[in-house]
């Protein structure tokens, strides 16, 4: 019996072993390989014999690598906070007040969420060629908000729906007009909400890349996603393995680092609005 | 402005009226709060679509964008009676290669999700059993997740690299595999390869997504069916399955809105590759590789119809509730 619930115990911790090992070990060997370079690169050492920065400093001293990552960190910011102001109005609005046509909009909304990015590709180039916005970060601002928007506003309502009505009608009737409501009873309740949906209108932001590949056409106006995917060499022997892995652990690591401190609002974030991974 | 406007109207109206004029306001300030992000949505989105949808129907080229005739459905699909009496079909129903695209898409989705589904349950049930270190596995299992999909597509490039992949090495030493394979490259494992990737990113999303419908299920269920001694498999199929079937059915619905419209790490973790191209790659690429931009936007709108029909099948399967929130 205990011999049984030993052999138990040793498999479920296997499992688990196996399940980390599995989760992590591709990021590890990304950071080693991040760390090796000339011959090294091409040794299937787990731990570097010799560890350098020599390919993190190739990646910030040559190329356009630098600006891209000041691309993405603008681009994302700025997706981040059109996304939240469009969204925190439209929640309260969608939450709080009974009005007709309600039901379609929160439809709608819901609709756009499932579009697949290539449905509007076509018509979103026309529009941003038109506009002369090719080859901006505004371009790539614009075409982001047809993901974190709806999502946004859907987290967003279902926060402020669970909101006791209570602190609302005793603003109301202290005279509170609702764009007051909205500033000065409801955002310092919803900081939760408000960083998870936040968080992950950022990382969809940063690692979004059709729209990048398709918007921007020059080194200097890419954002990272794009200028990994195309860092490459004149052959296959010739590919910078060592700078792709470290531009790579430089995008993630922050990512990563975000993730773990916030892991129980991303994981309620993500069960409550069912955003794509 | 609007605050002495509330403040008078409270004074003056006799109390019903007064109730409504508030609701009026309410109402008119809800809407002015609702038409940025309506705008936004509709320029972003709406508009968007209906010229893609538009293109389709026209012979719109990149080379000569704004000067461009409306074809009907000839994108689609054109007969040619020839005088010969033979009769020849073209057009995307007709297109071997869009076919081909649909078959790798719905090949790629079912077994992708079939996978991330099993996966996806056997680690939420680790995570909802009580141990040691379970905070470890539940940050180690969001790694996959926060990388960015084209850092993954470059990593497991690399460990798939043929020559000097981590992989190859591994598998050769442990007698797996007597030559090095080209995983990537090679027509015969090139969707292995995007099907491992994909697997390996988005269980976790699977995972968090069962595990917070397990964690609905009341612990007296599984008190009761302990006393009365009932084995734990029989548990699982009897109690937890059929419980947690529509977190389930909803988690796969998404991944499977999902899956299909892959792009990202097909695009490049094996480019040009005819065994792995999906709906959305052969679109994009008729729209701004091949110059062919009102093929593509054919392409695009059958793949939104296609999605379209799915999502409807979930709002219906998962009854979404539209007063905001499931």
């Amino acid at each position: 019996m205990t011999a049984a619930k030993l052999v138990r115990g040793a498999l479920f911790y296997l499992l688990v072993a196996v399940i980390v090992f599995i989760s992590v070990f591709p990021f590890y060997y990304a950071i080693i390989t991040s760390l090796k370079t000339g011959t090294a690169l091409f040794g299937t050492d787990l731990w570097p014999k010799m560890a350098s920065f020599t390919n993190y400093v190739l990646v910030f001293s040559s190329g356009s690598f630098p600006r891209n990552l000041l691309n993405s960190l603008f681009i994302s910011a700025t997706v981040v906070v059109l996304s939240l102001l469009l969204g925190i109005t439209a929640a309260y609005a969608l939450a709080r007040v009974a009005f007709r046509g309600r039901k379609v909009i929160l439809f709608a909304i819901l609709s756009v969420s499932m579009f697949p990015q290539l449905a509007v590709l076509a018509g979103l180039f026309e529009l941003i060629r038109a506009t002369h916005l090719i080859n901006t970060p505004f371009a790539l601002i614009f075409s982001y908000m047809i993901f974190t928007l709806p999502f946004t506003v859907w987290v967003l309502t279902t926060f402020v729906r669970d909101l006791p009505i209570e602190i609302e009608e005793a603003a109301i009737v202290d005279g509170a007009t609702p764009w007051n409501i909205i500033i000065k009873v409801f955002m310092p309740l919803m900081w939760p909400a408000l960083v998870t949906t936040g968080l992950l209108a950022f990382i969809g932001a940063w690692n979004e890349f059709l729209f990048a590949l398709t918007f921007t056409s020059n080194n200097d106006e890419r954002t990272v996603p794009v200028a990994i995917a195309l860092l490459g060499g004149a052959s296959d022997f010739e590919i910078p393995w060592g700078q792709i892995m470290a531009a790579s652990v430089i995008v993630t690591v922050p990512l990563v680092v975000l993730v773990l401190i916030f892991q129980r609002k991303i994981i309620s974030g993500l069960t409550a609005g069912g955003v794509k991974g | 402005m609007a605050q002495a406007e509330l403040a008078t109207s409270v004074a003056i109206v006799p109390a019903p009226a007064r109730r409504s004029a508030l609701m009026r306001q309410r109402i008119r300030s809800a809407w002015l709060f609702l038409t940025p992000m309506l705008i936004v949505l509709v320029a972003v989105a709406g508009w968007p679509l209906l010229r893609t949808i538009y293109f389709g129907f026209t012979n719109t080229s990149l080379v000569d964008f704004d000067n461009h005739q409306w074809i009907g459905f000839a994108n689609y699909l054109r007969v040619i009676k020839l005088p010969s009496g033979r009769t020849l079909y073209s057009g995307l129903l007709v297109d071997p290669l869009w076919w081909r695209s649909v078959g790798n898409t719905v090949r790629f989705s079912i077994i992708s999700v079939f996978f991330e589904t099993i996966f996806g349950l056997v680690v939420a049930l680790v995570l909802n059993a009580e141990f040691k270190g379970r905070g470890i596995v539940r940050a180690a299992i969001l790694v996959p997740w926060a990388i960015p999909t084209i850092v993954s597509a470059k990593m497991w490039s690399w460990m798939l690299n043929d020559q000097f992949g981590i992989i190859n090495v591994v598998l050769l030493a442990l007698g797996i595999i007597h030559e090095k394979v080209a995983w990537t490259a090679s027509a015969d494992t090139a969707m292995t390869a995007v099907l491992i990737v994909d697997i390996w990113k988005t269980t976790p999303f699977m995972t968090l997504l069962i595990l917070a419908g397990l964690q609905m299920i009341p612990t007296d269920i599984y008190e009761a069916a302990k006393i009365d001694g009932v084995s734990p498999l029989k548990v699982f199929w009897k109690v937890t399955l059929p419980l947690v079937r529509p977190a389930l059915m909803v988690a796969v619905i998404f991944r499977l809105l999902d899956a299909l419209r892959i792009f990202d790490l097909i695009y490049v973790l094996t480019p040009n590759n005819a065994q792995t191209k999906s709906m959305s790659v052969f679109a994009k690429e008729n729209l701004f590789d091949f110059d062919k931009f009102a093929y593509g936007s054919a392409a695009s709108t059958l793949l939104f119809l296609i999605l379209a029909f799915i999502t409807i099948l979930y709002l219906w399967l998962g009854r979404v509730n539209l007063e905001g929130g499931r």
